[in-house]
């Protein structure tokens, strides 16, 4: 199967309004060409599921900027001071979630999970509308297992199959979206022959991946 | 007091709670200052929420890599032995107890241990980024703010902002003093030199306990 493909090709997959996720924390690890195609396109009416909302100058963060997200699933806006001004005025919706229940979201809907139930949150203004239970008489929080249509990634290494190597911090929130949505393109910063990297050191195995599209280092 | 000098009795306090082995997360701002005062026999790892542990200083000009950088966007280095990983383990560290200290700074902090540092209700909502799985999971967990903001009183009875994390709070380092937090309130083990109990008392609403064997701080 023919994973590479052009940044055009890659972009016939997302539609005004769908969900998407994108990798990275504070825009590292961050596709740049697929998300400039996207403000290129003026592809709007997005849900975006990030860490962050990055810089307003900076790879999703100009997605914001741009108002291209009606609704944005984050742990954090600080960084971009559009995010805060499209909240206010009601432009975008924004759900905050704190960062390691973020993930762990991401995890349960690419593992099949039915939800996360965890202690952070608790006694805050995250707990409200949210089920609690009780488990051998500890309180928890139940977070639903969080899903997205496409999810754009940044990879160091990827092989021809689809294999993905991530470099550094630049790995972050990207192995754990690969397994979260229906379509998942990476933006690869250098693309390899299969079996050049060492199958001990895949950290996203190729099955998660549909499309590759070569990125601009 | 000068606004440096302020922090480095803050870091420096703080950098003596670590043990030989520990594993730390140190908060943007001045928790990240504690790293410079950790004594060189103590061999402490520091975690980035970010995806590491093993963070190092800073680059020299020149050397930064781009996708090397703490949770704060800052270019950092590694020392060696240090390991990337990707955020759902670098949060399973965190909220599953393997993390021994959080530091962190606070808008307000109170008697009970409770903590609001990540919002303002229509003023400022930057988002709780990864503070809530700090504060929830960490073995110890340390406040390390200039006792007021500007005059402004931050430690409370009871916060009035929305919270952070209910009753985590383990220790509280100003540059006035060190507070922990007991079942009975906030007992004040150390105090600044330089500052009498009474002046302290007046800077904090949580009514304090002064601790028998009042200690005096390093400044």
């Amino acid at each position: 199967m023919k994973k590479i493909k052009s940044v055009e090709e890659a972009l016939s997959y997302i539609k005004p309004g769908m969900t998407i996720m994108v990798g990275g924390f504070l825009g590292v690890g961050s596709p740049e060409l697929l998300i400039d195609a996207i403000i290129e396109r003026k592809i709007g009416d997005l849900t975006l599921i990030a860490n962050d909302t990055s810089f307003p100058d900076q790879n999703y963060g100009k997605l914001v900027v741009n108002k291209l997200i009606k609704k944005v699933i984050t742990s954090h806006i600080g960084t971009n001071p559009e995010s805060g001004l499209q909240m206010h005025s009601g432009e975008m919706e924004i759900i905050l979630t704190p960062q390691g229940t973020l993930v762990e979201q991401i995890r349960a809907g690419g593992a099949g999970l039915g939800g996360v139930i965890t202690p952070t949150g608790l006694g805050t203004v995250v707990e409200d509308g949210k089920q609690k239970i009780e488990i051998d008489g500890k309180s928890f929080l139940v977070e639903k297992p969080l899903r997205a249509d496409v999810a754009l990634l940044r990879g160091a290494k990827v092989d021809r199959k689809g294999n993905i190597c991530y470099d550094l911090a630049a790995r972050n929130f990207n192995p754990i979206m690969a397994m979260a949505a229906d379509i998942v393109i990476v933006e690869a910063d250098e693309i390899v022959e299969t079996g050049e990297i060492d199958p001990n050191f895949v950290m996203t195995p190729h099955i998660f991946v549909d499309v590759i599209v070569k990125g601009g280092k | 007091m000068d606004s440096n000098k302020v922090k480095e009795i803050i870091a420096k306090r703080v950098a003596k709670e670590f043990k030989d082995g520990n594993l730390v997360n140190l908060g943007i701002g001045l928790p990240t200052l504690v790293a410079n005062y950790i004594p060189k026999d103590v061999e402490v790892t520091l975690q980035s929420e970010n995806g590491f542990i093993g963070m190092g200083t800073a680059p020299l000009p020149g050397q930064e890599n781009p996708n090397l950088v703490n949770a704060g966007s800052q270019p950092v280095t590694i020392n060696e032995g240090a390991a990337f990983f990707d955020s759902s383990i670098s949060f399973s560290i965190i909220r599953g107890g393997h993390l021994d200290f959080t530091v962190l700074g606070a808008l307000q902090v109170d008697e009970k241990g409770n903590l609001a540092n990540w919002m303002i209700p229509g003023k400022k909502v930057p988002g709780m980024g990864g503070a809530m799985d700090l504060v929830t999971g960490a073995k110890k967990v340390i406040v390390a703010m200039t006792h007021t903001a500007k005059g402004s009183i931050k430690i409370m009875k009871e916060c009035t902002l929305p919270l952070t994390a209910k009753a985590q709070v383990d220790m509280i380092v100003t540059e006035m003093g060190v507070m922990v937090v007991t079942d009975k309130g906030l007992l004040l083990k150390e105090k600044n030199p330089l500052y009498s109990i009474e002046e302290i008392q007046a800077q904090t609403e949580a009514i304090l306990i002064i601790a028998e064997d009042l200690k005096e701080m390093e400044i």
